[in-house]
């Protein structure tokens, strides 16, 4: 079989990936021109390490967005005579060019590698998200009020900090604990609390106009109750929004893992800042412990809380590779990166071009978001 | 002391220290800015010189460019800094170790953050001879035992086996001092030294670096803002503004008869008690401090001053000029200025008349559980931070609150606002009962008709949220108004109110300076029409020319609005300026209640008479008694039993027996409204001298 | 400081029951416990069968009862029979922690000098090219979990195709002849490259923190030298965070144990808790688990006691 030289496939790579440079360069442009109009963002482009770690995750992010221009061919297709075959190996029967080679099934291990990019992008951004509103929502009473409700959490929060994370995921993210109520029940709680969140936002703030308050806390009624319905599985009329169970499993375990690291660096935060004279100013003019924690000391921890978000997502998306690595959860022919690494692992001595490229890809991400989660630390200190 | 002065003076043939057209500059992402342009001062050996001058002026760039220590950023631009005749400008690293510690000392304000806290103090102590004189551990640890004795810190041995967190602030500070003195040092640099202490403490430091200085000939550079230490310890001054020295000369010349507008101005903005307060008002220096890359063309001062003459005084750069052969300013008018004449007169000033009860609190007690270390355990200890304080405030009357940390004057003003609740005890605003009520259960009358102004600037505002914002949330709070439109015309109105432009409602707080913020503090307490504002400490924080304005809008604010002021602080100059009756306290216990002029004249309580005696006054016609206080404030967790003054009391052997030990005073009435809380009789009462007394011309 | 242990002591106790008790219940659910039987019986069996063989066994008594049962085991020594290998869990538990445990001592070895002198190096100057560029490396570290670095480490060191193959030695050998360095290298190394930048990145925040306080600066305005500031004034300051830090890297060792034994096939721990959950062996499991939580909690208790004894802030307010 034809094989193409490593230049050749550098070239082939590099034109494959055209679309994301575009939209690299559109974006990555158009900020630092506007840097200085763009707030925090902004700033990430005064560092060097801000912006090669931001470029990272755009180019990820990207790529997820345009797997399907990127890709080669479908990551699913099995081509019997490319099994195991060198990088640059062309398939006689399409003349398509394996860049990286084709894996034990004989599937383009290239394309596999940018499709795999679109479950790490559709969960762990989400299932963090989904952490913070727990962590912020929990967090906040725990430092601001004290108390039992605290020692309660905060007791909850180490006992799941103590177990073990393998030993959770082979114990929650198994076909088995479908059958069960399980799933149903920890995505009612987890996700009712970002539609809580918003909706103690609106109220604790307008709760002496109550002209404008209906006007902002209906439609989040509305459109958070139809999402959490949703969302759970409850009532789906579009058929939206309803999560595939493997991948609810896989997510939920992420958001349970996630969540009370999160509780502990909000409830911290909220420790120190609520000491400062602009807390007890907000106090002797009769404000409600809601008002306070949600209006005076939250946008006060927004600097270690974005930077912490960075950190957090990069940790996720090691959690999600932990499970596909293992097996657990999303399905065997996934083409996500912790699963092909595990599938490629299993000959690595012999051949090494299946398991590296999901491997460096998923260590790139992670750089990228640790970088620029240390640019923008950087960034807000200096303030 | 003025006469050693001139001797010294006129006996150097060779300064210990020469500084000659320093210039420094601290390089930020965008440009350089210059902090510290063509400075020049001496030392003589033996001489002590005053640095004074208002944050970001750049005197403590000095000490750290003598140092040799400006970071990473700084760097010495121009001119040069001689010791004993050896260029320190262009020396090495090792030349530098050499000097440094055994040669030039420094101690700095925060004496608790300069020592290491996971080493022993006599470690930190034997490193410095074991360094520079290569001593050997036995040798060093008798130096060091030594030297804590000479600071005259009690039981040395236990001292020097302790870790620094064992010890009080001021045996701290005593331990740092002691540090600097480990190798007799020819020059001493202190930085604000004692900043952070409070005033009884502070007095007892400043008595030991003068003794010190004396006893080892030590020369000192004493850095300050606060014009009255440095009168007490100097021999000598430079007055700093905006980088640049605008006067030096001796003390007693410059605080006498000062040939720059900005030093006058710097003694017209602080209160003195030698002065009559109606004769007298304070002036503030209008304006604000030049950032280092705005400064003006010409005399840096200019803007600011009241002698400005455009054309001349922003026409070049201004050289010092002498005055006589040991003083120079530079001003480039002092020759033409009537420099004694009066400051304006103001009008107003006048005091509204008092009118009605507004607030009486009885019997207030306040004791607090202290949880034990979460991370060690322990038993709960109560904190007795009020015990049974009782006064009355009246309509349009400034009630001044005076006392150290650990006083408990912050509990006080806690449980009025509601924080916190009374342990026992009623505490009366108007006709409702408020002590019991904590401020959720008050009603939105109840809140705004108390408020408070807060003392550190930099933490009163959001970060978060925009001046006006905030402004029309408490507004909002106070169900002021129909309308967001109403209240953002209110809002607008306050900000008039607190005389800041209307344009600042958009701001954020980090474009404000500290004055400005300390403004919108008080159009926030003012916002709702009090009763009652609680001001705690409200300038303490802010720059001494800033200082006056602000106090000045907050009392103009209060006597127009009819408003009972509690004004707590420490300073008690700025409290006989504006308060119409004193409390003081001491532990939780009120000590001396009483219109001001019969708390500031005897009869005195032993404590008033010792806090009057401890407070630096800048005013060379003043001469004091000294009364040194003893130790430190015992902590409220385990207050001594009996007085709770007795620990310190210099006037304890003049009550017969064990009485002061045994039982609480109680509250005796020396004249109608003054009050006392001592066993002291009548006749010692009576035989009671001023602490502070004017001398010479003033009187 | 008895008063505090004993408390600690209890918190840690409520711990592990909690803990096991949710281990309990998982493993005891319905679906997992018809599995179990499938497995154990063969799977071609009906659901009535399967429910007889569920009462014969004893799983369908009251939960409840069924972990007071086997809590009363447990605190007499018994652990249980292990369903997956057919003996007594303690039988198989112990070797297998061994193995671990001798894992770990070599990661620990590794791990924590190379940390802290990153950090030490990284942090002593704060914003310096030697800090960029060490602070660079811990990120990368950090970036790296072990199911990545054991791959491009066995391509480089161990893979024909690269063919330097220095460290393809088999774990599985190192296990039943003990380690050398061409079979142990690279688990070790996998493990400990990325707890390294975690440590090493807590090491310089400590330091370059301690570096800017005014003791320093005391210090240095002592004639002290930059050597002997690190050493003898920085160093001990600078070493409480990362220490806390280094004891609660334990349990999120763990994980990383369970990666590489199962990557290098090193049958430790962590094979055998993939083994257990892998077949809901659930005695098997819950030994597991106990372990697991009591390594967890006995690290956060030596955590909590050299945080007591580095700060002497502390130790005497006790």
């Amino acid at each position: 079989m034809e094989v193409l030289a490593p230049g050749a496939i550098v070239w082939q790579v590099l034109r494959q990936f055209g679309p994301v440079w575009l939209g690299m360069l559109l974006v990555m442009g158009a900020s630092f021109a506007w840097r200085h109009r763009l707030g925090t963002y902004g700033r990430i482009y005064e560092s060097p390490i801000g912006i090669i770690g931001f470029g990272l995750v755009l180019f990820w992010l990207l790529t997820a967005i345009m797997a399907d221009w990127v890709a080669v061919m479908d990551p699913f297709v099995q081509v019997r005579a490319l099994k195991n075959e060198p990088p640059g190996t062309i398939d006689p029967a399409s003349g398509l060019a394996f860049l990286f080679g084709g894996d034990s099934l004989g599937r383009d291990v290239f394309s596999r590698m940018v499709h795999g990019s679109r479950t790490v992008m559709a969960i762990a951004p989400f299932a963090t998200l989904f952490a913070y509103m727990i962590g912020i929502t929990l967090g906040l009473p725990a430092g601001y009020v004290g108390g039992w409700f605290d020692t309660v959490l905060s007791f909850v929060a180490n006992l799941v900090l103590a177990f073990p994370v393998i030993l959770l995921f082979y114990l929650l993210v198994t076909p088995e604990i479908r059958q069960t109520a399980i799933p149903g029940t920890m995505a009612a709680v987890f996700f009712i609390f970002p539609v809580l969140f918003v909706a103690v936002f609106l109220w604790s703030r307008f709760r002496d106009r109550p002209e404008v308050l209906w006007l902002y806390l209906l439609p989040v009624i509305v459109v958070g109750g139809f999402g959490y319905l949703g969302l759970t599985g409850l009532w789906d009329p579009t058929g939206l929004l309803t999560m595939a169970p493997n991948t609810l499993n896989v997510f939920l375990a992420v958001v349970f893992i996630t969540s009370p690291t999160v509780f502990r660096i909000v409830r911290g935060l909220t420790l120190d800042i609520k000491t400062r004279d602009y807390v007890a100013a907000a106090q002797t003019r009769g404000e409600r412990p809601w008002y306070i924690m949600i209006w005076e000391i939250l946008p006060n921890a927004r600097g270690p809380l974005i930077v912490d978000a960075c950190l957090r997502i990069g940790y996720t998306t090691i959690l999600l590779g932990t499970l596909g690595f293992f097996g657990l959860g999303v399905s065997p022919e996934s083409p996500d990166w912790g699963s092909t690494i595990n599938e490629g692992r299993k000959l690595l001595r012999i051949y090494v071009h299946p398991a590296l490229p999901p491997a460096l890809a998923l260590m790139s991400l992670v750089l990228g978001l640790n970088l620029l989660a240390d640019a923008l630390r950087e960034q807000t200190m200096r303030d | 002391m003025s006469a050693s002065v001139n001797s010294i003076a006129t006996s150097v043939d060779e300064p210990l220290l020469a500084i000659e057209d320093l210039s420094i500059s601290f390089s930020t992402r965008v440009v350089e800015i210059p902090a510290v342009m063509s400075f020049s001062a001496t030392i003589a050996p033996g001489e002590a010189l005053g640095l004074v001058g208002e944050s970001g002026c750049g005197k403590s760039t000095v000490a750290l460019a003598i140092m040799r220590d400006l970071g990473k950023t700084g760097r010495i631009t121009g001119g040069s800094i001689r010791f004993k005749g050896r260029e320190l400008t262009n020396m090495s690293e090792a030349e530098l170790r050499r000097i440094r510690g055994s040669e030039i000392a420094m101690i700095y304000q925060e004496p608790m953050a300069s020592l290491n806290p996971a080493m022993k103090i006599a470690r930190q102590l034997m490193e410095v001879p074991m360094i520079h004189a290569g001593a050997s551990a036995a040798h060093a640890y008798a130096q060091a035992l030594r030297v804590v004795e000479a600071v005259r810190l009690p039981d040395p041995k236990r001292i020097l086996a302790s870790y620094p967190h064992q010890l009080s602030g001021g045996q701290q500070q005593r331990i740092v001092i002691a540090m600097a003195l480990m190798s007799k040092p020819a020059l001493l640099i202190l930085d604000e030294p004692t900043t952070a202490l409070d005033v009884t403490v502070e007095a007892g430091i400043v008595q030991l670096v003068k003794d010190l200085g004396r006893e080892f000939g030590t020369s000192m550079l004493f850095i300050s803002h606060n014009l009255g230490l440095v009168l007490e310890t100097c021999d000598r001054i430079c007055v700093m503004y905006s980088g640049e020295a605008v006067e030096t000369g001796p003390i007693v010349e410059v605080f006498d008869e000062m040939r720059h507008p900005y030093t006058q101005g710097l003694f017209r903005s602080i209160p003195l008690p030698g002065t009559d307060k109606a004769l007298r008002p304070l002036v503030a220096i209008p304006g604000n401090f030049p950032l280092p890359y705005e400064r003006p063309p010409g005399c840096n001062f200019g803007p600011r001053c009241s002698y400005f003459v455009a054309g001349r005084c922003d026409a070049a750069d201004i050289p010092m000029a002498p005055v006589s052969p040991t003083h120079a300013t530079r001003c480039i008018r002092w020759p033409e200025i009537d420099w004694a004449a009066p400051p304006p007169a103001k009008a107003g000033g006048a005091r509204a008349p008092i009118g009605d009860v507004v607030l009486s609190v009885d019997n207030l007690r306040k004791y607090y559980e202290v949880g034990a270390n979460a991370l060690v355990g322990g038993d709960a200890r109560v904190v007795k931070a009020n015990e049974s304080v009782s006064f009355e405030a009246r309509e349009a009357e400034t009630l001044a609150i005076v006392g150290e940390s650990g006083c408990g004057k912050s509990t006080l003003a806690k449980v009025l606002l509601g924080l916190e609740t009374a342990t026992a005890g009623e505490i009366r605003l108007g006709n409702q009962e408020i002590g019991q009520r904590a401020i959720e259960r008050r009603d939105t009358r109840t809140v705004a008709s108390i408020q408070m102004v807060f003392q550190n600037p930099f933490d009163t505002l959001n970060p978060s949220h925009s001046i006006g914002g905030q402004i029309v949330r408490v507004l909002e709070k106070f169900r002021f108004g129909a309308s967001q439109a109403e209240r953002e015309a209110r809002m607008l109105e306050l900000l008039d109110l607190v005389k800041l432009p209307r344009a600042f409602a958009r701001r954020m707080p980090r474009q404000l300076s500290g004055g400005q913020k300390q403004r919108i503090g008080i159009a926030r307490a003012f916002a709702g029409a009090p009763k009652v504002v609680v001001a705690d400490e409200p300038v303490s924080a802010l720059d001494v020319s800033v200082q006056a304005a602000v106090t000045e809008l907050l009392t103009d604010i209060q006597r127009d609005k009819r408003t009972t002021m509690l004004f707590i602080s420490h300073d008690l100059g700025i409290v006989r300026y504006l308060a119409d009756r004193v409390m003081v306290m001491y532990l939780g216990h009120v000590v001396e209640i009483g219109a001001c002029d019969q708390v500031f004249e005897p009869p005195y309580h032993p404590y008033t008479e010792a806090l009057l005696s401890a407070v630096p006054i800048a005013d060379t016609s003043i001469e004091k008694e000294e009364i040194l206080l003893e130790g430190d404030i015992p902590s409220a967790v385990d207050p001594p039993p009996g007085c709770p003054f007795q620990t310190r009391c210099p006037r304890k052997r003049q009550v017969p027996g064990d009485l002061c030990e045994r039982e609480l005073p109680p509250f005796v009435e020396l004249a109608p409204g003054h009050k006392v809380k001592c066993h002291l009789s009548a006749e010692v009462f009576a035989s009671m001298q001023p602490v502070i007394r004017l001398v010479g011309t003033g009187a | 400081m008895l008063a505090f242990l004993l408390k600690r002591l209890g918190v840690m106790v409520l711990t592990a029951l909690c803990l096991t008790l949710v281990v309990f219940a998982l493993v005891n659910l319905k679906p997992n416990l018809v599995k179990l039987a499938k497995e154990q019986t063969g799977s071609r069996i009906t659901e009535q069968q399967v429910e007889v063989w569920l009462d014969q066994n004893g799983f369908n008594r009251p939960l409840g009862v069924r972990y007071a049962e086997w809590l009363g085991n447990v605190v007499r020594g018994d652990f249980g029979h292990s369903t997956r290998f057919n003996a007594p869990v303690s039988e198989v538990l112990w070797p297998r922690l061994w193995l671990t445990a001798i894992l770990m001592f070599w990661v620990m070895v590794v791990m924590i000098p190379a940390a802290l002198l990153l950090g030490i190096l990284a942090g002593m100057r704060e914003g310096s090219a030697q800090d960029r560029a060490l602070s660079t490396v811990a990120i990368a570290t950090t970036s790296t979990p072990e199911y990545v670095s054991g791959v491009v480490l066995t391509v480089i060191f161990a893979s024909q195709m690269v063919g330097l193959q220095w460290f393809s030695g088999s774990a599985t050998k190192a296990a039943e002849e003990g380690p050398t360095l061409y079979t142990f290298a690279l688990p070790v190394l996998t493990i400990a490259i990325y707890g390294t930048g975690y440590i090493a990145r807590m090491t310089r925040a400590s330091m370059a923190e301690v570096m800017t306080q005014q003791y320093i600066r005391t210090a240095r305005l002592k004639g002290v030298s930059f050597r002997m500031i690190v050493l003898r004034h920085a160093l001990r300051n600078a070493l409480i965070a990362p220490f806390t830090v280094i004891m609660l890297q334990f349990p999120w060792l763990l994980t990383g144990v369970v990666i590489v034994e199962s990557l290098f096939n090193y049958r430790g721990f962590g094979w055998l808790l993939i083994e257990g959950a892998a077949n809901n062996d659930i005695d098997l499991l819950l030994a597991c688990s106990i372990v697991a939580v009591m390594i967890v909690l006995v690290t956060q208790l030596i955590s909590d006691i050299g945080y007591v004894y580095l700060n002497p802030r502390i130790r005497v307010a006790a």
